[in-house]
């Protein structure tokens, strides 16, 4: 008992921090997670070489902002807003570009003629983890497998504190966390409203729910395939730039990780549906941080699976549970 | 002018001789070989038996094939024992993943159960520090993988296909990151001497009516020496070998084709499915914790590192590429997945750059793996015309 009362007291003065923390790390989940729940929507794949196209993103934004003329430790003061507008902008464009291109590749390289073969779903995985080992290796031989710096882009200041008061210490809220968790709403919302509104969305959603049929209705079957993979790919770029503002250093194996999270996160929300790598991205980070804070940080990444463990024993299909085929379809 | 229906019958047929051309050049080498009478077929698979043995003491001038020819290379018996110790424990994840068709990629995480229970009660430097001998140890490990692959399968082996591969690839990540932060498992520091296969240091009083005695080393076993630990997973590869196929070829590996094949369709005949499930991944098991229990005595040191999932992710690699389900494919799988390498140093870091493409390009033009069972072929063969014909129908 004094254990769990002494974790408890550890634990409470820290919950407004572990909160906000939570939520940030949550929301680059979310981001990731969106690409894994796409493809697993529309194919039944796991893309394990997801991870490798978030991570060739967060490389092309740091090389994009050292072209314009902003790299790391070069001493360059933090730039006024309308710059900073400007750099974030280019390095997500670049980001989204690189990853969504090479998801794309991915797809056609590793995927496609296994999909012309009707192969079974593990030589997929086996062919998605040759891709992600061959893609890590490749930026780790590109960058002499050191780590690369972070130009200091936006100073993190606080806005605002949230003091829930009694013996909770007041929690800093900064401009970048705020960010970060909005970013990844805003692309959530974005890629929802194209799934939902766009003729592309309807291409989509109908080769989720049945391939054949919407092969026979005119879809390309094809080309939505690539599409459901750039899209992904795009939100990874996304996730890539925010995840170098919040870091500040990467390195070409920082993927394997971060993936396998996003992964429990879309499983959590429910595999497959947007709003659930959203939802469940926010709670992974959320009870992962706080069960860091309980337990102690070394513990972090064995709640986060154990947690995933647990949700699949018990729900299976994850907290919202509906797949992209069926979401209001 | 011929109707669709007979355009689709003359497709139909061309893919399916265009198969049978491409199959038979294989099935005549796998057939000429069945054509020679089995105690000639007997005699030369002891042949290959005793070159195996023999392998860490030959080198063959002009083919340098062993690892200590080339510049920083590592000593060859080394490295032939480690692959032996992998392709134990591919043998094992073939049990689950080939002939049950259960996709394990936290595998490790049993491998990493049986090598830490010996160094826990066999090394003196231990927190327990019981300091049983290895002969004991081993099925010590043996029954706590087994009960730890029943703990894990109960509740997940209900799940379907890529949710166990999920769940399990988090267990074995839970297994490696409590051995980083307990007490017992000693972090990143480890556990070091474990003790030998040929050393006892017994002194026990059983419950005050007899002693039991035993302190020796005969030093056949050495750090110094890795032949032995070699010679050793040989042996404990052919009686695992043995009693695999023997059960393939029993009731329960007939249960496990049928579920691999058609899970419902098993059920509906009457094959208990979750029943023989937890089995295949109790006995994989089993089979992880015993390569465990025999790397932590050759490596005679212990830590997390040894454990990582991408190690884990390569075995199923391994088991794939050389052909789930066969077991001389499997072994080819793990060998070449962990000696080449070895082999191609110079390659230096680049060489996983090229394992993963190389993966991609054998996987998209062989699915089957390089040396598949008759049978996988056969169900990949059926999927492929399905697919054709499907297209040529379209």
């Amino acid at each position: 008992m004094n254990y769990f009362s002494d974790r408890w007291h550890d634990l409470l003065p820290n919950l407004g921090d572990l909160v906000v923390a939570g939520l940030t790390q949550g929301a680059i989940y979310a981001l990731i997670a969106l690409g894994y729940t796409l493809v697993y929507g529309v194919l039944q794949l796991i893309n394990f070489a997801h991870s490798e196209v978030f991570l060739v993103g967060t490389y092309a934004s740091i090389i994009v902002w050292g072209w314009i003329g902003y790299a790391a430790g070069d001493g360059n003061p933090v730039p006024a807003l309308g710059t900073v507008i400007l750099l974030l902008g280019a390095g997500t464009i670049a980001a989204s570009l690189v990853s969504g291109g090479t998801a794309v590749l991915i797809e056609r390289v590793a995927y496609a003629p296994l999909r012309r073969k009707n192969a079974p779903r593990l030589i997929f995985l086996i062919t998605a983890i040759g891709a992600s080992v061959a893609i890590s290796e490749l930026v780790g031989e590109l960058t002499n497998r050191r780590p690369w710096g972070v130009p200091l882009l936006v100073e993190p200041k606080t806005q605002f504190v949230i003091d829930p008061g009694m013996s909770i210490n007041p929690a800093p809220v900064t401009n970048l966390q705020i960010g970060i968790v909005l970013s990844a709403i805003v692309m959530w919302f974005l890629l929802d409203t194209f799934l939902n509104r766009s003729r592309f969305g309807l291409g989509i959603r109908a080769v989720a729910q049945n391939e054949d049929t919407a092969a026979l209705m005119g879809v390309n079957k094809d080309r939505v395939i690539m599409l459901t993979f750039l899209l992904g790919g795009l939100a990874a770029g996304v996730a890539a730039t925010l995840y170098n503002l919040k870091i500040g250093t990467i390195s070409f194996n920082i993927g394997f990780l971060l993936g396998l999270k996003a992964f429990t996160a879309a499983v959590l929300g429910g595999i497959g549906n947007l709003r659930g790598a959203l939802v469940g991205g926010l709670v992974l980070g959320l009870v992962e941080n706080l069960g860091a804070g309980f337990f102690g940080n070394k513990w972090i990444d064995v709640v986060a699976f154990v947690i995933l463990v647990i949700v699949l024993m018990f729900r299976p299909t994850g907290i919202l549970g509906d797949s992209l085929g069926r979401a209001r379809a | 002018m011929t109707t669709l229906k007979e355009r689709y019958y003359a497709v139909a047929d061309g893919v399916r001789k265009a198969e049978a051309g491409r199959q038979k050049w294989a099935q005549g080498l796998r057939g000429r070989w069945q054509s020679i009478p089995k105690p000639v077929r007997l005699l030369a698979g002891l042949a290959g038996v005793v070159l195996l043995f023999a392998l860490p003491n030959i080198a063959i001038p002009g083919i340098p094939f062993r690892t200590d020819e080339i510049p920083n290379g590592i000593g060859f018996s080394f490295v032939l024992s480690t692959i032996a110790i992998y392709v134990l424990v591919a043998v094992g994840l073939n049990v689950v993943v080939g002939m049950a068709g259960l996709l394990d990629l936290g595998y490790i995480g049993f491998y990493a159960v049986g090598a830490y229970t010996v160094a826990i009660f066999g090394s003196p430097d231990s927190i327990v520090a019981t300091k049983y001998p290895w002969l004991i140890c081993v099925p010590i490990a043996i029954a706590l993988t087994m009960v730890s692959g029943v703990i894990l399968g109960t509740p997940t082996l209900r799940l379907r296909g890529d949710y166990l591969a999920i769940v399990t690839l988090g267990f074995g990540e839970i297994i490696r990151l409590v051995a980083v932060n307990l007490r017992v498992t000693n972090g990143q520091r480890g556990i070091p001497s474990v003790p030998a296969p040929d050393e006892a240091h017994v002194d026990w009083n059983v419950f005050g009516w007899f002693r039991i005695k035993f302190d020796f080393d005969l030093d056949i076993f050495t750090p110094m020496d890795a032949r032995p630990y070699y010679w050793l997973a040989l042996v404990l590869i052919i009686v695992v070998i043995l009693a695999v196929r023997s059960m393939e070829r029993s009731r329960v590996g007939r249960s496990w084709l049928a579920i691999r094949e058609d899970e419902d369709a098993a059920s509906i005949m009457g094959v208990e499915s979750f029943k023989f499930k937890l089995w295949a991944f109790a006995i994989g098991a089993a089979i992880g914790g015993l390569s465990g229990a025999l790397f932590a005595t050759r490596n005679v040191f212990v830590n997390s590192g040894n454990f990582n999932l991408l190690l884990s992710v390569m075995f199923v690699a391994a088991i794939v590429l050389g052909g789930q389900g066969n077991i001389l494919g499997v072994v080819l799988g793990t060998v070449i997945v962990f000696y080449l390498p070895e082999r191609f140093r110079f390659l230096s870091t680049k060489r996983e750059l090229v394992f993963g493409l190389a993966l991609i390009v054998i996987m998209v033009l062989r699915p089957q793996g390089l040396w598949p069972s008759r049978r996988r072929a056969r169900e990949l063969q059926d999927r492929k015309l399905e697919a054709k014909e499907a297209a040529a129908g379209a």
